[in-house]
């Protein structure tokens, strides 16, 4: 080889044999190739979020120009008379996900140290299938499970006694009829935990023990040792898991139109009737006949990727905020 | 540096078809046609057979079954020829049709004069199975069929008449103790050709419902819940007390649901049937000589149901592959004829026989 190689650089310049040589050896190590083919993943990745955005955009124009930016404050939804507007379905679409984090946060979280710090390691494993199994159930079935088991438990049960007893307060008013934001939050909450909780574990779990060790040494009880140290280490990954489930929530089609209502309406009472973007998308689109109608549809696309972009732009800043006074970091 | 871009090359070429891949999966234009993927594998795999053709239909998903039926038994008759269709909804039917990536379309509400002109070809619209829509409820303690006239439909789903005891409604069920408790709404939440029939037949009935919603495949609800689905309103009906809402008679028929009679235009109350609704087409037969797009809704007749409609297959005019003309032409005959005896059994009202006379001469426009 060493020959060989020799041979072939007397006839060469001195630099371009070096640099043959360097990259080939590299090359043998397998770094350039690994590198380069993982570049490619990762830019497929981009290219196809750009591509979606670019064919969003391009496939509205009509609307666009006919609404501006009206269409984000406009109320108004009447495809017979063509007049669209976005409002009462970011509404709805921010509000549901909100309620469905509030909900599954501290069940996901809460869960997840149980089974990251106090379950017996075989339960904790048994139970983490279980949980898994529920995310991989199709969402037509959280929806089913939504319209004949939860909507009848809100009508009758759940909807009258937050009335009783909150309904002085404009969040808890109006005709009860099991489907609206609550529903869909609740049912939406259901299919997020899963993700809260299974990603919160794994991220809990790969919390070095010595940092346990340490709190505990220093007099720290079980709980101040998770709460003060082991759960702050993992503040960022516990943080990404709800991520995920934000993005879910949001995009969340089937389930959602199944228990909200449809019905685009911008109400403050969560007991309200009301409508998602993707839930609007999904139902409208297959018999959407007419440009201003189709592209109004394929607008608000663009507009829930862009409030995905803004809550995770948000959700960010609550990160960067929150871990700049933290007092570990990962 | 070039001998890197030797090195480079490889991914670089996968990079170039990926994004090629890419960009002709989402060009706007050119939706993915339409063979499934093991289909396409068996086409791909298989000997070209000279005489075998396949035809690639899409559009209304109401009257998916029948269309299945008779284009699967068609295949039987003819094994030469296969019809391929897709229930993408006719919106998106119109659509692929438009862009020619379908050789023929189908949609639940006939193309008006406006969305014909959108297109650069001539379209012959056929009529080809009818569909109806009824009230069905939930009240407990009524287990009466109640009987709705075109005024009290039209106020509920106003929101003006918002009480089951309201007058308009007790004075056409005489004997019927009805509850003074609020009515709920509930209408389709996606857009549907049965949406379409009720607000046009609200339309007809309410000058009001026409000035202020209209008639849509979706319209723009003054009240109500919206459903997924038949099976979304049936499932919000049935879930909640002193409902309202509006199924087709092909799915109410098949899951037994309960619904009311309707007044038709001769002041009777009729239940929705395949007799009674077939009765309702057969009195518009003589409007259609000119234009089969006729609307049946509160059609005449003393025996005629009044919330139905024609379904329709959009065929365009001119074919020019030769073969393709030939087995469209062919289908169209006996779809018209014998094709109408497979309808009952999948609970589609059939043609009447006029009708079917009437489109058998557009036939020949066919060229």
């Amino acid at each position: 080889m060493g020959t060989a190689d020799t041979m072939a650089a007397g006839s060469r310049p001195p630099q371009a044999a070096a640099n043959a040589k360097s990259f080939a050896a590299r090359l043998r190590n397998g770094d350039e190739i690994a590198h380069l083919i993982t570049l490619i993943f990762a830019a497929l990745v981009c290219l196809i979020v750009g591509l979606l955005v670019f064919q969003l955009y391009r496939n509205s124009s009509v609307s666009r120009h006919q609404f501006g930016w009206t269409f984000f404050v406009s109320r108004a939804w009447d495809p017979v008379f063509g007049d669209f507007g976005a409002l009462p379905f970011i509404y709805g679409t921010v509000v549901t996900s909100v309620l469905s984090l509030m909900i599954a946060v501290p069940l996901g979280v809460g869960g997840a140290i149980f089974l990251a710090e106090f379950a017996p390691p075989r339960l904790s494993d048994m139970l983490t299938f279980v949980v898994e199994l529920l995310a991989a159930v199709p969402s037509v079935i959280f929806g089913l499970l939504g319209i004949f088991v939860v909507v009848p438990v809100m009508r009758t049960t759940v909807d009258p006694f937050l009335q009783k007893f909150l309904g002085y307060t404009p969040l808890f008013t109006g005709p009860i009829y099991g489907v609206g934001f609550l529903t869909a939050g609740v049912v939406l909450a259901i299919m997020i935990v899963p993700y809260i909780l299974s990603v919160s574990r794994e991220v809990l779990l790969a919390v070095p023990a010595d940092q346990r060790e340490a709190a505990l040494g220093l007099g720290a009880t079980r709980w101040e040792a998770i709460w003060q140290v082991v759960v702050p280490y993992a503040k960022t990954g516990i943080l990404g898991s709800i991520f995920l489930a934000l993005a879910r929530a949001l995009g969340e089609t089937m389930a959602v139109t199944m228990v909200i209502g449809n019905d685009p309406k911008i109400s403050a009472s969560l007991l309200a009737p009301g409508y998602t973007i993707a839930a609007v998308i999904a139902n409208e689109f297959t018999e959407a006949t007419g440009k201003l109608y189709l592209q109004s549809l394929i607008e608000l696309g663009l507009v829930l990727f862009i409030i995905t972009v803004i809550l995770n732009g948000l959700a960010r800043l609550l990160i960067l905020a929150t871990t700049k006074g933290g007092t570990i970091q990962t | 540096m070039n001998k890197h871009l030797k090195m480079y090359a490889p991914f670089l070429l996968l990079v170039g078809f990926a994004v090629v891949a890419l960009v002709s999966v989402t060009r706007p234009s050119s939706p993915a046609p339409a063979p499934s993927p093991t289909r396409a594998l068996i086409m791909a795999l298989a000997p070209p057979s000279p005489t075998n053709v396949l035809l690639n239909a899409a559009g209304a998903t109401f009257p998916y079954p029948i269309y299945s039926q008779w284009f699967d038994v068609y295949h039987q008759l003819h094994p030469d020829v296969e019809i391929n269709y897709q229930s993408i909804g006719s919106g998106g039917g119109i659509q692929q049709l438009k862009a020619g990536t379908v050789d023929f379309g189908a949609s639940d509400m006939p193309l008006n004069d406006k969305l014909l002109a959108t297109f650069s070809f001539k379209i012959i619209q056929f009529p080809t199975v009818l569909g109806a829509v009824m009230p069905t409820y939930n009240i407990p303690g009524v287990t009466a069929t109640l009987n709705f006239t075109p005024q009290s439909l039209a106020g509920i789903y106003l929101g003006q008449i918002t009480k089951w005891n309201d007058p308009a409604i007790a004075k056409a069920n005489p004997g019927v103790s009805l509850p003074g408790n609020n009515i709920v709404v509930v209408h389709r939440s996606d857009g549907s050709g049965t949406t379409f029939v009720w607000t046009d037949y609200l339309s007809k009935v309410s000058p009001q419902w026409k000035s202020r919603v209209g008639s849509n495949t979706s319209v723009n609800w003054p009240v109500g819940l919206g459903g997924k689905g038949n099976e979304g309103v049936t499932g919000i009906v049935k879930e909640t007390p002193y409902s309202i809402g509006y199924v087709e008679l092909v799915y109410a028929l098949q899951t037994h649901l309960p619904y009311g009679t309707v007044q038709n235009s001769s002041g009777h109350f009729i239940k929705a049937s395949l007799a009674t609704v077939t009765a309702a087409a057969a009195g518009a037969a003589a409007k259609m000589q000119n234009d089969v797009r006729v609307s049946i809704t509160n059609a005449p007749g003393a025996n005629a149901y009044p919330i139905c409609s024609f379904t329709y297959l959009l065929i365009p005019a001119h074919i020019a592959d030769g073969t393709k003309r030939q087995i469209i032409k062919g289908f169209l005959h006996w779809m018209l004829t014998d094709g109408q005896k497979y309808t009952e059994p999948l609970a589609y009202a059939s043609l009447p026989d006029a009708v079917a006379a009437i489109e058998m001469g557009h036939i020949s426009e066919v060229n």
